[in-house]
């Protein structure tokens, strides 16, 4: 007879001193697991509500300014600081760890300050400013150090244009900059006047953004609601791109260097491959005002627009609606939004001169996690994402509070928007001619004309 | 061999069958193929194959085993035997032979992983790929061009987990018990608890043991999920807890009043007691924590653990669901047919069978006044019940005398044992063994749910007890029984599950360890509406399009709405449309339902209504003495008003 029974011996399943790990054999026999379906739905539910109760992505508001804060620049060679310029021309450098100013220049422009950016190479602590005094100035942090605090330092170098500037970019690895009036100006920061002037048409340059990858390439937005791009080999435009609204704010894809996002007056966000513009990539749509910002994060699978409408959206570039939306009680109209280099924080610059620090992720921490911690993250992540389609989890993580007036506007903005679309398909239907429907991605665009 | 009893008489099926082998012919041409792909673009070296070829091998087969697809059909879980199997063979047979050079049988490994990886195959199959196109598609059909790459990644990410949970297989331990008979005069029935304990170890001899306790029996007993604790109950109001392996009491009190049944909660700090008039909830010390007074008279209780549900069942005939965290009654079901002794809980779906005194077999659910299914299974009463982890098979006893195996998928009667007096008490051990309680007898049987066996595996006799209840002890091998003198436990190798999972239930749970469950077990709890038959209902899509939804909801409220006409709930067209201006049609239906609107039907219903008022008071009106006659004085005055 041959005969064996389960006989365990404590030795092998307890630990033998304190300082043992415990032992958790693991058995993954279905049969061992009754109702897992039921109960990893019930994991996810609670791993949203752990989410929504967790979203606290307000993290500071840096205040200094006098006047609304309109430019922004952060620094690829320093994530600690971030450069921004007021409505009053005041210009502040910020450490976002300490979270306060450590540089400033009360009175860098006379009027408001349309843009700023950061020089690489060299002295990775100068940058570049202009506004509507119709100057372009050079700074730096070290060089022109304040002597006493409320008087304005001496700038490294200015240059004077010939129009009040609107925006400016900086070349990545070439001693160029670009800036943006009712022309766009190349120049040579050896030189006191611009190298070249790209024109095509003749109306105001919203901005311009010079691409950080494909170096010779720069996009620039009109207020005659086109997108020009632009090559600096040939000194000559590459296309030009009109949409039914002007686009207030351009930002290219860091990881994509054909792709780039674009901030229109028409509520919505459009991303663009630059190769093939007659229609849009994507159209991302949940603001109910014009957007003014927008920006990609480093990995150029996100972005961050700011509004109108006094609130910050964050997208997925492949989804169609926002992932996020934050707003603060005092928070006014944003005009310059920017998602920090190390992909964990966003930056929001508003109408009420305060600058504000977010979390990318809402409910998402910081700081060393142990290994029980993390892993218990990740499975909760991963039943998020599994049962992400069951109506009660998705109800839980889906909702957000939103302010009234968002709110309603989107409401009222949806039934518009509603009626427009019967009305077309109303229209369609007793139409003989047949025409096809116009594709969301190709209906905010008038034509592409390339050079 | 870790595999499982059935899976290894699977592989010998597949062994034995064409159509497995079809399966494994289609595997490898598909596979070959590949190969030769890899081959002619990039002149691989040929080391790096041996370890690939294995999963690969093995990501195709499943995906192509006709039982499995079978399986998805039904219910994802397990197999059914296939009509249409031979017929398949027969297609396969030709391509066998199409193919005969290019056929590579499979290793035994892999076949090994093969036949395991089919119990990790849970839910419907996404797509079903026979290159053939002769496969039956079980598949959704999926327009967007966008999402197809994206099912078509899931599909094979879940069949990578599926091998992979299969190959994890020999990370486990520990490998089951066993008692088999070697030469051809040994049969395993006859060994006795003291030959098997002589060559058993001192752990294993340890667990034989029989506890006198004559005074106050027949005993009820229950052990804790780990299978650590033991409860027992005296009938005539002995309570006791126990470490039953170390021997170590927890609390021992008697209650003065007869006990019925015992159940622990979900650990060892809890557990419910069926007493004479209520239940009861004691703690670890055996302080009693709640009298439920809605639970009158039980016989019964069962306890669902991820429910946090305690079902009981009694005098009354009813079932009481109620919730131990914060003490509501859940459902409460009146099948009607009496009073009640058999209620078990159904692990694999939480589902509560109840066996009746007309040989009917009842499956409820909290939230379902009516009862989810019904079975006749005896001619007699049932005795009693029991039910594997898996949740496929039933075993039933009845005052008849029979004993039988249903497979509750599908509510059908698989094979019928007979004991010599009807079993007391039946239970299913997590590997399948099934043991019956009869008399002074108890006996087991092995493989008896999947097959008819001939003979017991393992039998027990103890003289001039009675067997009351029995309980097999979960990951040992060990069945508990209570009788009329006390409390016994033998030891029946490969009984338990040999690899229990510290995440469900740890034997050697710490203070600490079962605290941290316990946080868990409450944050994981269900909410009762999740207990249906097949449990997987819960995040599945509806394939349904929005507008089929919208249509059928439409449906659903006009056949509503021609019901309740028919029922005589909206009247006729009595209101004309007769007002001028201020009209709407939702005003007049609100007319038309308001109820201050006299017509002919109203009138004729409350003019009946009135005569029945005063009929009634007729009745109610006192009897004069000389109506009463000579039995007047015996006339109880309350009883002829009622």
């Amino acid at each position: 007879m041959k005969i064996k029974a389960l006989s365990r011996s404590t030795a092998e399943y307890t630990r033998e001193t304190k300082s043992d790990i415990q032992k958790l054999p693991r058995n993954i026999d279905p049969e061992l697991h009754p109702l897992e379906r039921a109960r990893e739905y019930k994991r996810a539910l609670n791993a949203a509500k752990l989410e929504r109760m967790f979203a606290k992505p307000f993290l500071a508001s840096l205040s200094g300014h006098i006047d609304g804060v309109y430019a922004m620049a952060k620094n690829p060679w320093d994530l600690d600081s971030v450069v921004t310029g007021s409505g009053d021309g005041e210009l502040r450098m910020w450490s976002l760890s300490s979270q306060e100013t450590v540089w400033r220049a009360p009175e860098a422009h006379r009027g408001i300050v349309k843009g700023v950016c950061n020089i690489p190479g060299g002295e990775t602590d100068r940058f570049l400013s202009v506004g509507t005094d119709k100057l372009a100035k050079v700074w730096s942090r070290s060089e022109s150090a304040v002597a006493s605090d409320g008087i304005t330092p001496e700038t490294v170098a200015t240059y004077t244009g010939k129009h009040a500037f609107s925006g400016i970019d900086h070349h990545r690895n070439r001693p160029l900059f670009a800036t943006s009036s009712s022309l766009i100006e190349i120049w040579d920061v050896d030189r006191s006047e611009p190298i070249t002037n790209l024109t095509w048409g003749a109306d105001t340059i919203n901005t311009v953004k010079m691409n950080q990858t494909e170096v010779n390439v720069l996009a620039t937005c009109g207020t005659d609601r086109s997108i020009i791009l632009y090559d600096l080999r040939t000194n000559s435009p590459l296309a030009k791109l009109v949409m039914t609204l002007s686009t207030n704010a351009i930002s290219w894809n860091p990881m994509e260097a054909f792709m780039f996002a674009t901030a229109n007056e028409d509520h919505n966000v459009y991303t663009f491959d630059m190769r093939k513009m007659d229609h849009a990539v994507n159209v991302l749509r949940d603001h109910v005002s014009a957007v003014m910002d927008v920006d990609y994060s480093p990995t150029g699978q996100e972005l961050v627009s700011g509004s109108y409408d006094r609130s910050v959206r964050l997208w997925d570039v492949n989804k169609g609606h926002s992932r996020d939306i934050y707003h603060a009680k005092r928070m006014q109209r944003v005009f310059c939004v920017k998602y920090t280099l190390d992909n964990n924080y966003v930056l929001s610059g508003s109408d009420d001169s305060n600058l504000r620090l977010w979390r990318a992720r809402a409910s998402q921490r910081m700081g060393a996690k142990s290994n029980r911690e993390r892993s218990a993250i990740e499975y909760a992540d991963k039943l998020k994402d599994r049962f992400a389609y069951v109506p009660e989890v998705r109800k839980v993580l889906q909702h957000r509070n939103v302010p009234k007036g968002i709110k309603k506007a989107s409401r009222t903005k949806q039934d518009m928007l509603q009626s427009r679309k019967r009305k077309e398909e109303n229209v369609r239907k007793h139409d003989k001619s047949g025409k096809p429907r116009v594709p969301e991605r190709k209906k905010a665009i008038l034509g592409v004309t390339s050079k | 061999m870790a595999a499982t009893d059935k899976l290894s008489a699977r592989l010998r099926n597949e062994g034995e069958g064409d159509a497995s082998g079809g399966t494994f012919a289609k595997g490898n041409v598909s596979h070959t193929a590949r190969r030769a792909d890899k081959d002619d673009a990039t002149n691989t070296a040929a080391d790096d194959s041996e370890d690939e070829r294995v999963p690969r091998t093995l990501r195709d087969a499943p995906a192509k085993s006709d039982r499995a697809l079978a399986t998805a059909k039904m219910n994802g879980r397990r197999d059914k035997p296939n009509k249409s199997s031979k017929a398949r063979a027969k297609s396969t047979d030709k391509e066998e032979s199409k193919n005969k050079e290019k056929k590579r049988v499979p290793d035994k490994l892999e076949k090994e992983i093969l036949a395991r990886s089919e119990k990790y195959q849970r839910g419907l199959k996404l797509t079903s790929t026979g290159d053939d196109g002769k496969e039956p598609v079980a598949a959704i059909k999926v327009r967007s061009k966008k999402a197809q790459p994206k099912i078509e990644h899931e599909k094979r990410r879940r069949e990578h987990a599926i091998i992979d949970a299969a190959r994890s297989e020999m990370l486990l331990t520990e490998q089951a018990g066993y008692l088999e008979a070697e030469g051809e005069m040994e049969r395993t029935y006859k060994v006795t608890q003291d030959q098997l304990a002589d060559s058993l170890d001192i752990n294993s001899r340890a667990k034989i043991f029989d506890l006198k306790l004559e005074e106050f029996g027949p005993y009820v007993m229950d052990y804790t999920s780990n299978g650590r604790h033991l409860l027992v109950g005296g009938r005539k109001g002995h309570l006791a807890t126990m470490d039953w392996r170390s021997g170590r009491l927890g609390a021992e009190f008697h209650v003065r009043e007869t006990i019925r049944d015992v159940c622990w909660l979900h650990n060892e700090n809890l557990f419910a007691v069926a007493q004479k008039r209520y239940a009861y909830i004691y703690d670890h010390s055996g302080a009693e924590v709640h009298c439920l007074q809605k639970h009158v008279e039980p016989t019964a209780l069962g306890f669902l653990p991820f429910h946090f549900l305690l079902a009981s069942t009694g005098m009354t005939g009813r079932l009481m669901y109620q919730d131990v965290t914060e003490g509501r009654i859940i459902g409460e079901h009146k099948p009607g047919y009496g009073p009640n002794h058999v209620l078990k809980v159904n692990p694999y779906n939480a589902v509560v069978h109840m066996g009746h005194g007309n040989g009917i077999v009842t499956m409820w659910s909290p939230r379902q006044s009516q009862p989810l299914a019904k079975m006749l299974c005896h001619k007699g009463p049932v005795q009693a019940m029991a039910i594997d982890r898996s949740g496929t098979y039933m075993a039933t006893s009845g005052l008849d005398g029979s004993l039988k195996i249903w497979d509750i998928r599908n509510f059908k009667s698989l094979h019928e044992y007979s004991t010599m007096r009807p079993a007391q008490s039946l239970d299913i051990s997590q590997r399948g063994l099934l043991a019956a309680g009869w008399g002074a007898n108890v006996t087991v049987w092995k493989d008896a749910l999947v097959s008819k066996v001939d003979a017991p595996y393992m039998k027990r006799l103890l003289p001039s007890t009675t067997v009351s209840d029995l309980r097999f002890v979960p990951y040992d091998d060990v069945l508990g029984y209570g009788h009329s003198s006390g409390i016994s436990s033998i030891v029946i190798p490969g009984a338990g599950e040999p690899n229990f999972d510290a995440f469900v239930a740890n034997p050697f749970e710490t203070t600490k360890q079962r605290q941290e469950a316990e946080v868990k077990q409450l944050l994981d709890k269900l909410a009762p509406e999740t207990i249906q038959h097949d449990p997987t209902f819960i995040g599945r899509l509806d394939p349904r399009s929005r507008d089929e939804r919208q249509l059928e909801l439409l449906e659903s409220r006009r056949d509503q709405y021609a019901k309740d006409k028919a029922d005589g709930k909206y009247l006729d067209n009595e209101v004309k449309n007769k007002m001028k201006g201020r009209n709407s049609s939702a005003k007049r239906f609100a007319r038309k339902r308001a109820n201050n609107i006299m017509d002919l039907k109203k009138l004729n219903a409350i003019e009946s209504a009135e005569k029945a008022k005063l009929e009634n008071e007729a009745k109610r009106r006192k009897i004069p003495e000389s109506e009463k006659g000579a039995l007047g004085r015996f006339y109880d005055e309350k009883r002829a008003t009622d």
